[in-house]
C-alpha cells in the first residue's frame, strides 16, 4: 500500500539519526528504542543508535517468535515485539488512589505518574492506529482518565515505515499499515542507505530542522514507496472488511466457538498483548494495620474467571463464551463503540498465543462455513 | 475489637518452607501481633497446639494416622481455617509416591519400615476437613496470607487469585519462554501468585502454584509435543509438586495413558 499522508521527506545518512537522539537527550528527553533483549524487541532507553537491533529480523508465525541476524545495517527491518505503547499509556499495574484513615474520617489522595517528556523512536503504523483507539476510549470528551492522559501528553512518537511484513501480519487488509498514516510527529522511511524523514506534527517539527538533511531524490521516495507496498503485498493473513465483521453476531451459535473451547487455553496472552484491549480491574491492597490502602488498578482480561462474574456467578464460564465474547467485541462490538473494529492487523494474538490460535483463520471459518457439530 | 483474635500456624508434611515465607515477611510480621495473638506457630516460637483459635493457617499435608486426628482437632478449634501452600492445598511433592506401590519403597529406604506409621497416600487437608479458604505456592506468597488475614480482620470474606501466571508475566513484561524459545512453560495453566519468579529469570514455569480454576491441558500437552517434548516428559510437568490437584492429576494420566 503507498503512502496515503501528505508527506514531503528529506534524506537523512543513518548516523544523523543519532543526532536527532542527542538532542532529544539533551532536551530531557527519555528516548525509548527497539532493542534485542530476551529474546524479543522490546522497548527501553536508549541514547545510542548502536543499541538499535542492527540487522535483525523477526520471524513471526502463529505461537512462535524468533530474532534472527541478516547481513545488513538496517535497524527497523523487524516489526514489532509483544508491546510497544499500550503499557507506556495503559500502565499494566498502577496505584490510582490511596486511602488514609485520619482523625476527621477517611482522606482519599488521587496517585499521579510521575511523567517526563519521553520520544518512542520506531512505532509502526498498526500500533498508531492502537493508540488512536485506546485515546478514543481513555480520553472521551466527557471522562478522561487522568493517568492515561497524564502519560500520553508526554509522549514524542517517531514512526517508521514497515518495509517487510511479518508472517502474522494483516494490516493492509484492517487499512492501518504498512506506511505511517498520522498520530505520529517524526515519521520515517528506512531506505538501504539512510532515512526518508518527515514531520507530521507542530510537535515534530523543530527537532529535524536543524539535521544535515538534503532533498529527496525520485529514486529515493520510489524505493520508500515501493518498500511499503511489498510489504502489503507479502502479507498473507486479512480480516474480512468491517461490514462484513459485523455479521458475527449471526454466528453467535457457529460451532466453531465450540470447537476454539477445546483448542484455546484462556490464559489471557492476546489480550494482554493487544495494543487495543484496555480491560483491567481494580484491588484493594490494604495495609496490614488497617488504616490505609491503595487501590491498584491492573490489566484485566476477557478471558479471566473473574472478569464476567456477577454476584455469586460467571456470566461466561466457558472458554468458548470468552473467546466469543472477544471476538464479537473487538470485531463487531467496537465499531457502535468507536466507529470501527478493534483489531488493527498487527497480528500479536496470533504469534504470542501459547498454542498459536490464529484469529483470523476464526473469523474466516466463522463467517464462511456453515455450522458442523463438534 | 475488644480482644484480639488469635491466630494460629499448625504444621503438618511439610518442609516449612511456608512457615518460613511467613517469617521472611519482614515490617508486616512485626505488626501483625499488634493485631492478633499469635498463640501457636512452632517455627516462630509460640507453642499452644491445642488453643481455641479464631483463625488457623495449615502447612503440610496429611500423610499418617496421626495427622488425620489431628487436622479433625484442628478443625474443631478453629473459627476459620486456610490452607496455606502445595502441601495443603493439594498433598504437596510428597503426593508423588501416591503413583507407586509405597511399601517397596518404603523397604528400600529405610532399613526397619516397620517403625513407620504412614498412610497409603499424602493428601490436602480439604480431602478431610472442611477448609475455608486455600492459598497455593511452594512456597506461599506471604503477601497473599497476610492479604487474607487483614481481610478477615475487616469482615471481608478472602478471595482467592484466578488469572493465570501469563497475565502476570504481561503485566512484568516477561518475554514468553514458551513462544521465544519453545520451553514447555506451564505458565498458560499455571496460576499466578508467584510474581512471575521463574520466567523472569527466563525459566519456563514448572507451576509450583498449581492449576488455574480452568485447565484446558489438551491443548497445551499437543503443543509440548509439537516443541518436541515426550509423553512422559509432559506427564512430569503435571505430575511434580501439585500433581495431586484434580487438573493436574487427570492429565498427567491422560498422557502417560497416550505414552502406554
Amino acid at each position: 500500500m503507498p503512502a496515503r499522508d501528505n508527506r514531503r521527506p528529506a534524506y537523512i545518512s543513518r548516523s544523523s539519526l543519532q543526532t536527532l537522539l542527542d538532542r532529544l537527550v539533551s532536551a530531557g528527553y527519555a528516548c525509548l528504542g527497539p532493542t534485542a533483549k530476551d529474546g524479543a524487541i522490546q522497548y527501553q532507553p536508549i541514547n545510542n543508535l548502536n543499541q538499535l537491533p542492527r540487522g535483525l529480523r523477526n520471524d513471526q508465525e502463529p505461537g512462535h517468535y524468533r530474532l534472527r541476524q541478516a547481513d545488513d545495517e538496517r535497524l527497523f527491518a523487524w516489526n514489532h515485539g509483544p508491546q510497544v505503547l499500550k503499557p507506556l499509556c495503559f500502565a499494566p499495574q498502577e496505584v490510582v488512589w490511596q486511602e488514609r484513615q485520619t482523625e476527621s474520617g477517611m482522606s482519599v489522595k488521587q496517585s499521579m505518574p510521575a511523567t517526563k517528556p519521553t520520544a518512542v523512536i520506531g512505532v509502526r503504523a498498526c500500533d498508531l492506529a492502537a493508540l488512536k483507539i485506546q485515546d478514543q476510549h481513555f480520553m472521551r470528551k466527557d471522562s478522561t482518565d487522568p493517568h492515561y492522559q497524564a502519560r500520553r501528553d508526554q509522549l514524542l512518537l517517531i514512526g517508521v515505515d514497515c518495509a517487510e511484513s511479518a508472517q502474522t501480519c494483516f494490516c493492509a487488509s484492517t487499512g492501518d499499515g504498512p506506511a505511517l498514516d498520522g498520530g505520529f510527529d517524526i515519521g520515517l522511511a528506512e531506505l538501504a542507505d539512510g532515512f526518508l524523514i518527515w514531520t507530521a506534527s507542530a510537535r515534530g517539527t523543530p527537532w529535524i530542522e536543524e539535521l544535515d538533511q538534503q532533498p529527496a531524490t525520485d529514486d529515493q521516495l520510489a524505493e520508500m514507496l515501493q518498500a511499503t507496498e511489498n510489504a502489503a503485498a507479502g502479507q498473507s493473513r486479512h480480516l474480512p472488511n468491517e461490514k462484513k465483521l459485523t455479521q458475527l453476531y449471526q454466528r453467535l451459535g457457529h460451532s466453531r466457538w465450540l470447537d476454539l473451547s477445546k483448542r484455546c487455553l484462556s490464559c489471557g496472552n492476546c489480550t494482554s498483548v493487544c495494543p487495543t484491549c484496555f480491560c483491567y480491574s481494580y484491588e484493594h491492597h490494604t495495609a496490614i494495620t488497617g488504616d490505609s490502602a491503595e487501590v491498584v488498578r491492573s490489566w484485566d482480561s476477557c478471558f479471566s474467571a473473574t472478569h464476567s462474574e456477577m454476584g455469586s456467578f460467571q456470566v461466561r464460564s466457558g472458554i468458548d463464551q470468552r473467546y466469543r465474547q472477544w471476538a464479537t467485541h473487538k470485531l463487531a462490538g467496537w465499531q457502535e463503540q468507536f466507529g470501527r473494529s478493534g483489531c488493527v492487523g498487527c497480528g500479536r494474538c496470533i504469534s504470542w498465543c501459547p498454542v498459536g490460535i490464529d484469529l483470523t483463520e476464526e473469523v474466516q471459518v466463522i463467517l464462511n462455513e456453515g455450522s458442523r457439530d463438534v | 475489637m475488644t480482644r484480639k483474635p488469635k491466630l494460629a500456624v499448625h504444621k503438618f508434611s511439610s518442609c516449612d518452607g511456608c512457615q518460613l515465607a511467613l517469617l521472611n515477611l519482614g515490617e508486616p510480621l512485626l505488626l501483625l501481633p499488634e493485631l492478633v495473638d499469635i498463640v501457636h506457630f512452632a517455627e516462630a516460637g509460640p507453642l499452644d497446639p491445642d488453643a481455641q483459635v479464631d483463625v488457623s493457617l495449615v502447612e503440610g499435608s496429611i500423610s499418617t494416622p496421626h495427622d488425620v486426628d489431628r487436622i479433625k482437632q484442628v478443625r474443631e478449634n478453629s473459627g476459620y481455617l486456610i490452607s496455606i501452600g502445595a502441601c495443603a492445598t493439594v498433598g504437596g511433592l510428597q503426593a508423588l509416591a501416591n503413583f507407586t506401590d509405597r511399601d517397596a519403597w518404603m523397604g528400600q529406604i529405610y532399613s526397619n519400615p516397620e517403625h513407620i506409621d504412614a498412610l497409603q497416600s499424602s493428601s490436602a487437608i480439604a480431602d478431610h476437613v472442611k477448609v475455608d479458604l486455600e492459598i497455593p505456592g511452594c512456597p506461599v506468597n506471604s503477601g497473599q496470607v497476610l492479604k487474607a488475614l487483614r481481610d478477615l480482620l475487616s469482615g471481608i470474606v478472602p478471595r482467592s487469585e484466578s488469572q493465570s501466571l501469563c497475565m502476570d508475566c504481561k503485566r512484568c513484561g516477561v518475554v514468553c519462554t514458551l513462544v521465544t524459545k519453545g520451553e514447555p512453560c506451564m505458565g498458560p495453566v499455571t496460576i499466578a501468585g508467584c510474581g512471575s519468579l521463574c520466567t523472569s529469570l527466563g525459566r519456563a514455569c514448572y507451576s509450583c502454584y498449581g492449576p488455574t480454576p480452568l485447565v484446558n491441558d489438551q491443548p497445551l500437552t499437543a503443543r509440548f509435543s509439537q516443541l518436541g517434548m515426550d509423553e512422559a516428559a509432559a506427564t512430569r510437568r503435571f505430575h511434580f509438586i501439585t500433581s495431586h490437584a484434580p487438573a493436574f492429576k487427570s492429565a498427567g494420566e491422560r498422557l502417560k495413558a497416550e505414552e502406554e
